[in-house]
């Protein structure tokens, strides 16, 4: 009995995974390989060409998603790496506060906060109507409807995904190993490139990966921000599923996201080294 | 001791801002610290010795002072362009490096030829017996091993002074005593001038040509340790040093009348403090004679510890002194706890503190 203690207490979370990952998984996988429709319903008839026919027709939106996704890692990265470096050499007692403001925006709706950017860059209005008003601006100016906006509010939206682990990193190391770096004649910069950005690595990992995989699969920037030239992988699938209620392509769809996601992390993991990932876990 | 100067503090003073109220961490100090010495800046915690240390390497500016490098004026220049190395306590390793890249670290930054990097790096890691490890992580390592890659990734440098801030510290007793000796036999071989940051007296007097006793940001006696240990400048230092007996009164005519008895201070007269180094009173049961200082008491405790035996002998004013006494011939005691005791020492080993 005191044997099997350990399997018993992981047994809620072997069931959870099961219950939520596992069999919806499986329905999934099983459902991309019917035809029929939703009227005289779906039969399994192992039609694997869903997924090609699928590919052959969405292709654009999904290599969007994934220029989209990566162009908003990438800024996210950019912006959110210094923050991150800043509050955890800079922040002093004040840390939690920060990270408290960091989180605040979490308290407000997803939904919400992507509306509320519509309505700030919409053409003519509070912003870019009063500025237009005043002349400083063409009359023709716009940002919605735009890669920018798309990109701009995923980068909005998952932002502190991408602080937070660069943080966690950054905090864990120890400001006598950055001295160490400057006493052993490193400037500044140099102890920065040599002792600092490797040791916050595995919280860039984290970071890019828990916004990547989120920002590609989004739909609702691009359908609140993006108009219809900007349509991606996300607005697709949802369309399938609840308007053309056609099941297997939505489901080979996603999918296809998701084998392309995997692929792509386990080439950047390759990239950056897997030490570096594996000293991440072990951390 | 060469005549050349090392490191020379002249008067620096640190202040910093802390919840609103001005802390003054060093107030003052000057040293002159000679090439090629093992000197150590030795104190309680919270004294103003770390910080002074970090001023030495370049992490804190003084407030006020200069610090001075081989007669330059190095004050504001950054810890990457001075020409000391520190070892840190806890050893501060890269923790993403192995043993070789983390010695390599320093001569890399340099922009050292590769070949010497590998010759050097190599000679470094054989004086401090890591040959063989070069491919370990630091965490991989024991604390005495971290603590040797510690002193060869500064010393593989040749800096023209090595600062130790408590490196010792996370070891244990038998390792820290192995290392003590090490750390003297590295500083002889490599001639560079060591300064050694520690609160723990023992290490300081076992390794140091000079000690600067520290305390509340000021230096209360700088001397040898056998200067320091036999003649402590000030009640703090003979406190902090080793055990040590204060006896207070007034003297007349160069006699204290303590302790139902005398103690001979030669030229003092008026309030005077002495101390007393354990080791040097003798008991006995008879009147010792007029030439010596004598006090008398009961003895309340007797400690066994090997090599000698502690006693702890309250005197008839209420002042407790200690005693040591080799057990030369045998275990037994000299005297038994109860007993009433005379306690006896020569007048030089009275030593009156200034102030």
């Amino acid at each position: 009995m005191r044997r099997l203690t350990p399997y018993l207490l992981a047994l809620p979370s072997w069931m959870w995974l099961a219950i939520f990952l596992v069999v919806p998984m499986v329905a999934m996988a099983s459902v991309s390989l019917q035809t029929g429709n939703a009227i005289d319903g779906f039969a399994m008839t192992f039609s694997f060409s869903n997924y090609g026919d699928a590919l052959s027709r969405y292709s654009p939106q999904l290599l969007r998603s994934l220029l989209y996704g990566g162009l908003a890692t990438v800024a996210m990265l950019i912006i959110g790496y210094p923050v991150a470096y800043w509050i955890a050499f800079r922040g002093g007692h004040r840390k939690s506060v920060y990270l408290f403001l960091l989180l605040l925006p979490f308290f407000v709706s997803f939904v919400l906060r992507t509306i509320s950017w519509n309505f700030l860059l919409s053409d003519n209005g509070i912003l870019f109507g009063t500025l237009k008003g005043w002349g400083l601006l063409p009359a023709d100016f716009h940002v919605l409807a735009t890669t920018f906006a798309v990109v701009g509010g995923l980068t909005y939206n998952f932002l502190p995904f991408m602080i937070l682990p660069i943080y966690v990193a950054l905090e864990r190391v120890d400001p006598r190993v950055v001295e160490a770096a400057q006493d052993l004649y490193a400037t500044r910069t140099a102890a920065f490139r040599r002792v600092v950005l490797p040791l916050s690595l595995p919280g860039v990992f984290a970071g890019v990966l828990m916004t990547f995989v989120p920002a590609t699969a989004d739909p609702i920037n691009a359908q609140i921000l993006g108009g219809t030239a900007n349509t991606m992988i996300g607005n697709i699938i949802q369309t399938e599923y609840l308007t053309n209620l056609d099941y297997p392509t939505a489901s080979a769809l996603s999918f296809t996201l998701m084998a392309v996601l995997l692929v792509g992390i386990f080439i950047y993991a390759r990239a950056l080294g897997t030490e570096n990932v594996l000293e991440a876990a072990a951390r | 001791m060469s005549g050349t100067s090392a490191i020379e503090l002249v008067d620096v003073v640190k202040e910093y801002l802390a919840h609103g109220e001005v802390v003054r961490a060093v107030k003052g100090v000057t040293l002159d610290i000679a090439e090629g010495e093992f000197f150590s800046l030795l104190g309680p915690s919270g004294c103003g010795k770390t910080t002074t240390m970090r001023m030495i390497a370049g992490f804190e500016a003084p407030s006020k002072g200069l610090v001075k490098l081989l007669g330059q004026d190095v004050t504001n220049v950054p810890p990457n362009r001075r020409d000391v190395n520190m070892v840190f306590q806890s050893y501060a390793l890269f923790p993403h490096m192995s043993v070789w890249d983390n010695v390599a670290f320093g001569l890399k930054q340099r922009k050292t030829p590769q070949e010497e990097i590998r010759r050097r790096v190599g000679e470094m890691l054989e004086i401090v017996d890591l040959t063989g490890r070069e491919k370990r992580r630091p965490r991989e390592m024991s604390g005495g091993q971290q603590q040797r890659v510690a002193l060869a990734r500064a010393l593989v440098n040749r800096p023209r002074a090595l600062l130790l801030d408590e490196p010792l510290g996370a070891l244990d007793l038998k390792l820290r005593q192995a290392m003590q000796i090490e750390l003297k036999r590295i500083q002889r071989e490599v001639g560079i001038t060591f300064v050694y940051v520690t609160h723990d007296q023992n290490e300081a007097l076992t390794m140091s040509d000079r000690i600067a006793v520290m305390n509340d940001g000021l230096v209360e006696q700088l001397a040898g340790p056998r200067e320091i240990y036999e003649r402590p400048a000030t009640a703090f230092v003979a406190g902090f040093i080793g055990t040590s007996n204060l006896l207070a009164g007034s003297a007349a005519s160069g006699v204290l009348k303590v302790g139902g008895g005398r103690v001979l201070v030669p030229g003092h007269d008026g309030d005077v403090s002495v101390t007393v180094r354990p080791e040097k009173i003798t008991i006995c049961t008879d009147e010792p004679g007029a030439g010596l200082s004598a006090v008398r008491g009961s003895v309340t405790e007797v400690v066994y510890l090997g090599t000698y035996n502690s006693y702890t002998v309250s005197l008839t004013d209420g002042v407790e002194i200690t005693v040591f006494q080799q057990n030369v011939h045998d275990a037994a005691a000299t005297a038994e706890r109860g007993d009433s005791v005379w306690l006896s020492w020569q007048a030089q080993h009275s030593y009156v503190i200034g102030s």
